[in-house]
């Protein structure tokens, strides 16, 4: 399925089910989200959707992009009695690093990084974990089973399993005990033409250090930024060729 | 030598304590996985560095243990060793109930073990989990049909040898596929070789034969039937050897390792500075639980240097998994290389660990469930012959 044209009357049906659902239960269930079916359906083949972050920009003492995705999408709130941050989720994280040879220090988020050849997707044994024609990753959480192959699989950490129930939900994305979870690169902003809460985020915050953009299209402001200045891919050895890449790192 | 006769075990006290045992080890499990199912994988010790705890070691050594129980029939219609054949058939059967046993571990740590149809109706074939669960299903079938050649009268010499051969070659593809769980990982440096498999098969030849001598042993003993000091004494060489084939696989996995730089710091953790890993691995895996039973059934070749070995070779192969998946989690992931990590979340440090009660219960749950399905067949199933008595085989 790769445009809206193409929704079904089931898929359409999904996503209304799904919506009923959240206003008159949420936190109760997910068995009825219209979940990942419902949103590729806006995916465009023509596009590959990617961040381009510049650590140079990014102020280490600034966590904008976290709760703005917290915010986004309805996670770190989970707490319990048991809760320690090893079992919260943490689908973007800051990191501030210090090079061991010069002894620069500088600071970036970390978030699933949306590779070309994601391990996360090789390794699911139901096929929840997904890549959307447009490069996004996601877990389609109705056949997730919680075996948590793709976080043993995964080279950045970036996915995180729900350890309890998620008494508070964000309507922009569906959580569920059991499940695995990560950056969607808030995929239901993309696809409404908006970019994603931490770019968003930062923006605000006055560093717009990161860039979201189609790495596909040539005359994108990320595409052009690529091409002109130097960066990297975390990991480039695996050659997973990510959707987010970094620049002064 | 006398036709091997064939019959159930009697139900003594003795049977019925331990199956009471072992009903309740599965209870307590039950009642974990409740807990865990309504409070949520929380109350574990596990968590979202260290994902996959002891429920997985325990259920992983299930599986690689199944594929190895199922030798004793496999020397017999394989290989040909005539001492064998009478344990043939209770071979098959442990199998089939140890694997079971593992899969249910795996099954009910799974974060949503209701889905457990989605994961045998939805397949994706590039994962080795998929794959896995098609072996799983077949290893049932295989071996399932090869007791059954096995049980049925009148059936010529190359039936029973092309069902042994077929259970045989699926044996070593399962465990193939079990060993390649860890070994395609390619983000991790603890995992990500291709030695894993052929390190898991040599370890399921060790953990199963083990495995079988216990549980065959002490059903024998409950029942008050005789199994032989000699067939002892050879099995418990058997097991050095495989016990070797483990140290062996296990030296060229390290060395082969840390001839590579860049897996220089998770060799430096598990064999040096890993703390509880480090130990366990020189101490239990490598000493315990290969060393030691070497030096019993070579040195001192005895029906109890083979229990004994046995024993140790379980309790040694417990903790190689442990070593494998905990600590191959436990050593932090390299995602900045060339980086100090200031600040960050659970970066470049060590991921601690500690079991729940909730964990263990379900592990040994595991191991009670295969058990009492291996005692239940054992009742029902004319599987374990009247005696294994040394005058059976003369040199």
């Amino acid at each position: 399925m790769s445009n809206r044209a193409e929704m079904t009357r089931r898929d359409i049906l999904k996503s209304g089910a799904a919506v009923a659902t959240l206003t008159l239960a949420p936190g109760v269930t997910l068995m009825a989200f219209g979940g990942s079916d419902a949103k590729a359906a806006a995916a465009d083949a023509g596009k590959r959707w990617g961040l381009l972050i510049d650590a140079n920009k990014c102020d280490s003492n600034c966590s904008d992009c976290v709760t703005a995705c917290k915010t986004e999408n309805g996670w770190g709130n989970d707490g319990g009695a048991h809760s320690t941050p090893e079992t919260e989720s943490a689908w973007i994280r800051k990191v501030t690093l210090k090079d061991k040879n010069t002894g620069r220090e500088v600071s970036a988020p970390v978030m699933c990084q949306h590779c070309e050849s994601p391990p996360c997707v090789d390794v699911c044994p139901t096929g929840a974990s997904m890549q959307r024609v447009d490069g996004i990753v996601l877990v389609d959480k109705h056949i997730c089973i919680g075996c948590r192959y793709c976080m043993m699989a995964c080279p950045f950490k970036a996915r995180s399993f729900v350890h309890s129930d998620v008494p508070e939900q964000s309507v922009n994305a569906p959580r569920g005990k059991g499940v695995v979870e990560s950056c969607t690169l808030c995929v239901h902003r993309v696809d409404k033409g908006r970019i994603p809460a931490c770019v968003e985020a930062c923006e605000n915050a006055g560093h717009s250090a990161i860039l979201f953009g189609d790495l596909k299209d040539p005359e994108s402001p990320i595409s052009k930024a690529l091409k002109q200045y130097p960066s990297i891919a975390l990991r480039a050895d695996l050659e997973l060729d990510p959707g987010v890449r970094y620049q002064n790192l | 030598m006398e036709r091997t006769i064939y019959r159930t075990i009697k139900a003594t006290p003795g049977i019925w304590g331990m199956a009471a045992l072992l009903a309740a080890f599965i209870a307590a499990a039950g009642l974990s996985v409740l807990l865990i199912e309504e409070e949520g994988h929380i109350i574990t010790g596990m968590n979202n560095q260290i994902v996959w705890g002891l429920p997985h070691v325990f259920a992983i050594f299930l599986i690689v243990a199944a594929s190895g129980v199922l030798n004793v029939a496999s020397i017999s219609s394989v290989f040909n060793k005539k001492a064998y054949k009478p344990m043939a058939r209770f071979s098959a059967l442990l199998a089939m109930t140890v694997l079971l046993g593992g899969l249910a571990v795996l099954v009910l740590d799974l974060g949503r073990p209701d889905r457990l149809i989605i994961a045998m109706t939805k397949y994706n074939f590039t994962s080795i989990f998929a794959w896995n669960m098609l072996l799983y299903n077949g290893f049932f079938a295989i071996v399932g049909f090869y007791l059954t050649v096995q049980m049925t009268k009148g059936l010529s010499h190359k039936v029973h040898k092309a069902a042994g051969v077929a259970a045989f070659t699926w044996r070593l593809i399962l465990t193939t596929g079990t060993g390649s769980i860890f070994g395609w990982l390619v983000a991790r440096p603890g995992y990500d070789a291709a030695i894993m498999a052929p390190l898991f098969i040599a370890m399921s030849f060790a953990f199963g034969l083990a495995l079988f001598i216990v549980v065959t042993l002490t059903l024998f003993k409950l029942d008050g039937r005789i199994f032989g000091d000699k067939l002892m004494e050879r099995m418990g060489s058997l097991l050095g050897v495989f016990a070797a084939a483990v140290l062996y696989f296990t030296i060229v996995q390290h060395l082969t390792a840390m001839y590579a730089q860049e897996h220089a710091g998770i060799e430096r953790f598990i064999l040096r500075d890993g703390g509880i890993y480090t130990t366990l691995f020189w101490l239990v895996q490598v000493v315990l639980g290969g060393v030691v039973p070497m030096a019993l059934v070579f040195l001192r070749p005895s029906r109890q240097s083979t229990i004994l070995a046995s024993i140790l070779v379980i309790i040694g192969g417990l903790a190689q998994l442990y070593v494998i998946v905990v600590g191959g989690q436990a050593y932090p992931l390299e995602i900045f290389p060339g980086y100090e990590v200031l600040e960050g979340f659970n970066e470049g440090m060590v991921n601690a660990y500690s079991p729940s009660i909730y964990e263990l219960a379900l592990g040994l749950g595991g191991v009670a469930l295969a058990l009492l399905a291996a005692g239940v067949g054992a009742k029902i199933l004319r599987v374990l012959p009247t005696n294994l008595s040394d005058a059976n085989y003369p040199d």
